[in-house]
Parts: C-alpha cells; structure tokens; sequence
C-alpha cells in the first residue's frame, strides 16, 4: 500500500526536478562535504548494551508465561540471574557507559 | 477452491481493519490540531467543510498533487523503500489486535512477541530513510531515533514480561480475559509502574513529542524526513500515526482492559475498546500541547536510569507476589 501510495505520488504529482532542488538540504548553501561522515562511539555502545538486554528479555519471556507452574529451583535460577543482570547493570552505570553529557 | 475463499475472505477482513484505521489516522491529525488549538486557546483549523471536518483530505490531496522530489545525491531505491518499510510493520502489527472478544484478524499464541517484532520493525524505515537522504540533518535525526528507540525498547519488553507474568499467555485476547472482573481487575492496578514505563515508552518509539529529538523541528529541521516531500512524506506521516494509535490500543489491551466494561459483565464490547484507546491518544496530544522537548541526554538517562531500575525492581515484586500467592491481584491466575 505504501508502495502504492508513493506511486500515486510519483504519477500525479508534477516533475520538473532542476539541480538546485534535487540537492540535499542544507540551509541554502551547497552541502559541504558527504553526509556519511564520522558519528559518535555512543551510539555503537548503546547499541551493544541492547543486544545485551534485549536479550535478557527474550530470556524472561518464557518464564514469565509458566510463571506458576515452575519448580523452586527454576524460580530461584531466574531470581540469581537477575541479580546477576543487575550487577552488571550497576557495573556499567558505575563504569559511566550510561552517561551522555 | 477453499482455499481461494479462505483468501477472499482474509482480504476482506483486512480491509476492514486497514480502511477504518486510515479513516481514523486522518481524524487523529485534525483531532490533533484542534485540541492543541484549544489547548492554546485558538481555534485550530475549521475552514473546510462543516467546522473543519474535511480538512485531512484536503491535506491528503493537496499532498499527493505535490512533486516527489529524489535528492540527487541520495541512495534512490532506498530513499524510495523507507517510507514503505516504515509503514508496511505500523500496519501489520494490527493483525493480532482484538477489537472484541473474538473479533480478531489472526488469534495467535504469539501475539504479543508478534506485536513486539513489529514495532520494532519501524526504526529501520527511519534509518534507512535518515542515511539514504545523504543529509546531515537526516543523518543526525536517523541516529538519535535509533538510540533512543533501542533505549526504551528494553523498558517496554520490561514492562511486557510483568503484562506475561500477571496472564499467563502471549495471547492478547487471553491477556484481556485475565482482566476480567471489573475496573480493579485491570492490570492498570497491580502493574501501575510498569503501565506508565510502557505508555512512556511507547511515546518514545513513535517520536512523539516530547521525545521528538529524531524530528526536532527547532534544532535538526525535520530530522530523518528532511529531504522527503508529497507523497513520499505522506507515507512517514501515516506510518507515525498508525504507530501512536497502535501504542494506544496496544496499552489499553494490556493495562485497561480492552473491550471489558468497568464494571464486571456490564455491557462488555468494542465501545469499550475504542474509548479507551481514544483515551490513550488524547494523553498524546495532551503530552505534545504541555511538555517542552527533552534535551537528548535526558532522554538517554530517563531511559536507562530510570526506566530499566523501575521495571527490573517491579519485576522482582510481582514475580515473588506471584509465585508466593500475595493476595489480593496475585493469587487467581484464571486462565
């Protein structure tokens, strides 16, 4: 449907590009230099602590459904990994990982 | 041959959720601007036809008589495909929504993994569409939307295992079921925490101000969709929208209790459903028209420090309730 919907566009819409529009937006000056420059370290490591996370998550999900029917012992292990969650969690907040000025 | 109906008949019904949901996307923009006109103490938009009401088609053709203009720096297929690959999961997602009991495209088991997937699903639109552009304002904004969309997804899927622990199942229709029994029933009540991390969240995931950082009219211009005009620009603009009427109905499934009355077995149905989903999106036009935007470190902290200690502790809490049967919420598990 989007697809259809741009093609729409595309078709009813009128087309005389020139180079002056078709060029990327920039506050009315030529663009400097390519847009695929150089980005902060930050957002690699935000990424990283979510694949971590994100998987504890996946984790969780089945526990969490047969929450009642579970032994003691399986209780307990998902209670000692989270606290093993947690103190990683502590670790990288004190590492400073989480700050972003 | 049965097989061949069996189509049809999908196809229908899929158009029976996809049409009403545009109708109801289109309404969301004018509602949008008439609440925050009345907030403002304004009038909001109320030229075309009675009082404004058919103001969103004339947006919607006044943009599809508009050039789609394809930079000439940029990537052109993918610059042409983000757009769809971000409307394309805001729509799917609503596959597995019960409107009411029973009234449902696909009730599966999964439904809430599948939900999970699917708004996900949505930031690589707006990354694809962020680095395609070759923009530095769309760089910027695709990025910022990245991280903090990764950011609060780890709260939200929190804020779901606690949703997972009070039902029992994945299934949506199940998770409304185990709600039932009237307004102090709803999970809104034992999950309070994690219903507010949730909706927050997903006020988050879809951009929505004050979390409009990837957007950020005043600093980044447009963000990701800088470079994107007419129909092209439609397309993100929709897909925003399904996404925030998605988060709405999506919370009012899980914490109010879908299509259940407050009052238990009283008149039960999809009214019920839509007043609390519009509920829900009325909190959005409301968060736009008073909160100023987050500086982008705020939201970074609110999202980690905040957000993941809350549920992780919540978690903890209602998993002992559970398994140790404190009453009064955590004894019965119905289903």
């Amino acid at each position: 449907m989007g697809g259809a919907l741009i093609t729409a566009g595309r078709f009813i819409g009128p087309s005389n590009p020139n180079a002056e529009k078709n060029s990327p937006y920039e506050c009315g000056f030529e663009a400097f230099e390519d847009a695929r420059m150089k980005f902060d370290v930050r957002y690699y490591l935000v990424a990283i602590l979510f694949i971590i996370f994100d998987l504890e998550i996946a984790f969780l999900v089945p526990w969490a459904v047969v929450l009642d029917s579970i032994s003691p012992a399986a209780f307990g292990a998902m209670a000692l990994f989270l606290f093993i969650l947690v103190i990683g969690f502590i670790y990288e907040w004190k590492k400073g990982a989480l700050e972003w000025e | 041959m049965d097989n061949f109906i069996l189509l049809i008949v999908t196809i229908l019904k899929i158009i029976l959720i996809i049409v009403p949901l545009l109708i109801a996307v289109a309404y969301l923009t004018l509602a949008e601007r008439k609440v925050i006109g009345s907030m403002q103490a304004r009038v909001g938009p109320n030229r075309v036809g009675w009082r404004g009401l058919a103001q969103p088609f004339a947006d919607l053709f006044k943009l599809l008589t508009k050039e789609v203009i394809v930079p000439s720096s940029s990537s052109r297929f993918l610059f042409l495909i983000a757009p769809v690959l971000s409307l394309a999961p805001a729509f799917a997602a609503w596959a597995v929504v019960p409107f009411s009991d029973g009234l449902v495209l696909a009730d599966v088991n999964a439904g809430l993994l599948y939900v999970l997937a699917m708004t996900s699903l949505g930031v690589y639109g707006v990354i694809i569409a962020g680095w395609a552009s070759n923009s530095k304002y769309a760089f910027l904004g695709a990025m910022r939307s990245a991280a903090q969309i990764v950011a609060y997804e780890i709260a939200m899927g929190f804020a779901l295992i606690g949703v997972l622990m009070m039902s029992g199942s994945l299934n949506l229709s199940d998770i409304v079921r185990a709600q039932s029994g009237g307004i102090g029933h709803w999970f809104l009540l034992p999950l309070f925490p994690l219903a507010v991390v949730y909706f927050i969240s997903g006020v988050a995931e879809t951009n929505r101000a004050p979390f409009d950082v990837a957007e950020g009219e005043s600093e980044i211009v447009a963000g990701f969709h800088v470079d994107y005009s007419g129909m092209a620009f439609a397309v993100f603009f929709l897909a925003e929208y399904a996404n925030m009427i998605m988060i709405a109905a999506l919370t009012a499934i899980m914490f109010l209790g879908g299509w259940l009355s407050p009052i238990d077995g009283f008149g039960d149905g999809f009214h019920w459903f839509l007043i609390k989903t519009s509920l829900m999106l009325f909190f959005f036009l409301w968060f736009r028209a008073t909160f100023p935007r987050y500086r982008y470190d705020q939201i970074m902290r609110l999202g980690w420090k905040v957000f993941i200690p809350v549920t992780i502790v919540w978690i903890a809490v209602v998993g002992f309730a559970i398994y140790f049967n404190v009453g009064p919420w955590f004894q019965i598990r119905s289903i």
